[in-house]
């Protein structure tokens, strides 16, 4: 393991309601670099509402969220202005977003879907940014995947591919969102594998997952989220083996009753 | 996996055989039914008497000849038309509310006014206002005008279908929003849009016979110009007819095998 470096996320009281339904109810997270941060919790306890807020793809009602030293608060009354766009830009380009359905690109190969956002975004010359795809694809195990669409990929073969995708932007935190809800059985294994590589070589991650055994393999730390709020957190030891909380407890009951059957 | 390969069971083969033989079957009777509609038609109109082979003769090619136009007139308007739905389209989900009225007003006026009313009011009111066009060009302007607000509808719809987590995954890869539109939204809204785009041009080329009553010599204004005078309209409106079926088939083919090589890099 690499030895913990600086705050590179920073999110403080961050609410959200969608509607009238108080979804986020003042959250404060802290992630430091080449930490690898887990969330989990039951659905419906707000988690994957809580990563959204990371890049704003869901805008925050209350609250500000700082990556690599772009502070940007919540504005929900000003959302669509091109000034809070502009900064929540800048917050994305710092933070790589993996999504359940992993969202490749389908009209691009894989290869383009890599090389789309460094040319046209970073504006990095183009055979430049193709190597670059091409060491992440190595990287992920899938060179030879390089100019397929990705409707000829498998689940687990198109998670690997947007993992390289975003890996291509040279992102300060790696975001995942329930990254193996979607793929069949025997298809978690590939996409996990990577994932803890890059854990071990340092990758600052924050992780929405239901894979509990996953998380105590790979997570640094490992918060609990129960109805909006962060009810317990800790090293993966002391809050999967050993939780304090009783709604931890009856969460951990509940998931490794439902493992079992 | 089993090396050996199993003997293919004969009633397999039986299965296929049948198959094709009912195929076949299909096939003959339903292109029988339309030869013999067509012959009962022909015969129909032999037995009135109502038969000019030689006005057949020395007008047919000058009809046919408007063929020409009428693709002429209808593929442009169908450009003008896509032109104007995708601006009318991204009007229409634009959160700018004077863009959102302008999109708006346009659908709204166009869809509200008859095709007809539209052509003659280019055609013959503009140059009440100093704007004169000639005919050709003001039926492809009104023509346009017209799809291009029926158009609007289906490019929103096509923007629309094109799901939610494309436009977040380009976001989050720190895509401005007008890249995401042009790169991802907007290639991915085509593909789902085609199929409709074809049948409006189908349309849009038997929609192109009214441009005849401010003057564009095409197909149906031909048909009507040399059939009237000499009362040969029923070979020359049956000649009009079927040179416009023969071009929507032959457009349907085409729009058939577009959708299917667009459909293959899906899947």
């Amino acid at each position: 393991m690499v030895a913990l470096g600086d705050v590179v996320v920073r999110a403080t009281g961050i609410e959200k309601y969608f509607g009238e339904h108080h979804v986020l109810r003042g959250i404060d997270l802290e992630v430091r670099k080449h930490e690898t941060v887990m969330l989990v919790g039951r659905s419906g306890s707000g988690k994957t509402t809580m990563l959204r807020c990371l890049n704003f793809l869901e805008e925050p009602t209350v609250g500000a969220v700082e990556i690599d030293g772009v502070r940007v608060e919540a504005d929900p009354l000003h959302a669509r202005s091109r000034r809070h766009q502009e900064q929540i830009r800048q917050i994305r380009l710092r933070a790589g977003m993996l999504f359940q359905d992993f969202n490749l690109f389908p009209h691009m190969t894989v290869l383009q879907n890599c090389i789309e956002a460094p040319t046209r975004v970073r504006r990095i010359p183009k055979d430049q940014a193709v190597a670059t795809a091409e060491r992440f694809l190595d990287k992920v195990g899938l060179t030879e995947k390089r100019d397929e669409h990705p409707a000829r990929l498998s689940g687990g073969q198109k998670q690997r591919v947007a993992i390289a995708r975003a890996l291509c932007m040279e992102p300060q935190v790696l975001m995942f969102d329930e990254p193996t809800s979607a793929l069949d059985p025997e298809l978690v294994g590939e996409v996990l594998k990577t994932m803890e590589e890059l854990a071990h070589e340092g990758s600052t991650m924050i992780v929405v997952t239901h894979e509990m055994s996953f998380a105590r393999e790979a997570a640094d730390r490992v918060i609990f989220m129960d109805d909006g709020l962060i009810v317990e957190e800790g090293p993966p030891e002391q809050v999967l083996d050993a939780p304090r909380e009783e709604r931890t407890q009856q969460f951990l009951r509940r998931f490794l009753r439902d493992a079992s059957a | 996996m089993s090396l050996m390969v199993a003997a293919r069971p004969p009633i397999l083969e039986e299965i296929d055989r049948a198959r094709r033989s009912t195929g076949r079957r299909h096939r003959l009777t339903f292109a029988a039914t339309w030869v013999v509609i067509m012959l009962l038609i022909g015969a129909a109109i032999y037995a009135t008497g109502n038969r000019d082979t030689d006005w057949i003769a020395s007008f047919g090619p000058f009809i046919l000849g408007g063929a020409g136009i009428t693709v002429v007139v209808s593929v442009l308007s169908i450009m003008l038309a896509v032109v104007l739905a995708l601006l009318g389209a991204l009007g229409r989900l634009s959160s700018n509310s004077v863009i959102n009225g302008l999109a708006s007003f346009y659908v709204s006026l166009v869809r509200g006014t008859p095709l007809l009313v539209q052509i003659y009011f280019i055609y013959f009111s503009l140059p009440a206002l100093g704007i004169i066009l000639p005919a050709i060009e003001a039926g492809v302007l009104a023509l346009g005008f017209n799809y291009g607000a029926y158009m609007t509808e289906i490019f929103r719809a096509g923007i629309q279908a094109v799901p939610r987590g494309q436009r977040e995954a380009a976001e989050a890869l720190g895509m401005p929003e007008g890249l995401v539109q042009r790169r991802i939204v907007l290639p991915q809204a085509t593909r789902i849009v085609i199929p409709a785009i074809g049948n409006d041009f189908i349309a849009m080329i038997k929609d192109s016979a009214l441009v005849s009553l401010i003057g564009v010599q095409e197909l149906f204004w031909r048909a009507g110009t040399t059939g009237r005078p000499a009362r040969n309209t029923l070979e020359a409106f049956i000649i009009a007819a079927l040179v416009y079926w023969a071009l929507t088939i032959v457009f349907s083919f085409f729009q058939e095998r577009l959708e299917k090589r667009m459909a293959r890099g899906d899947r």
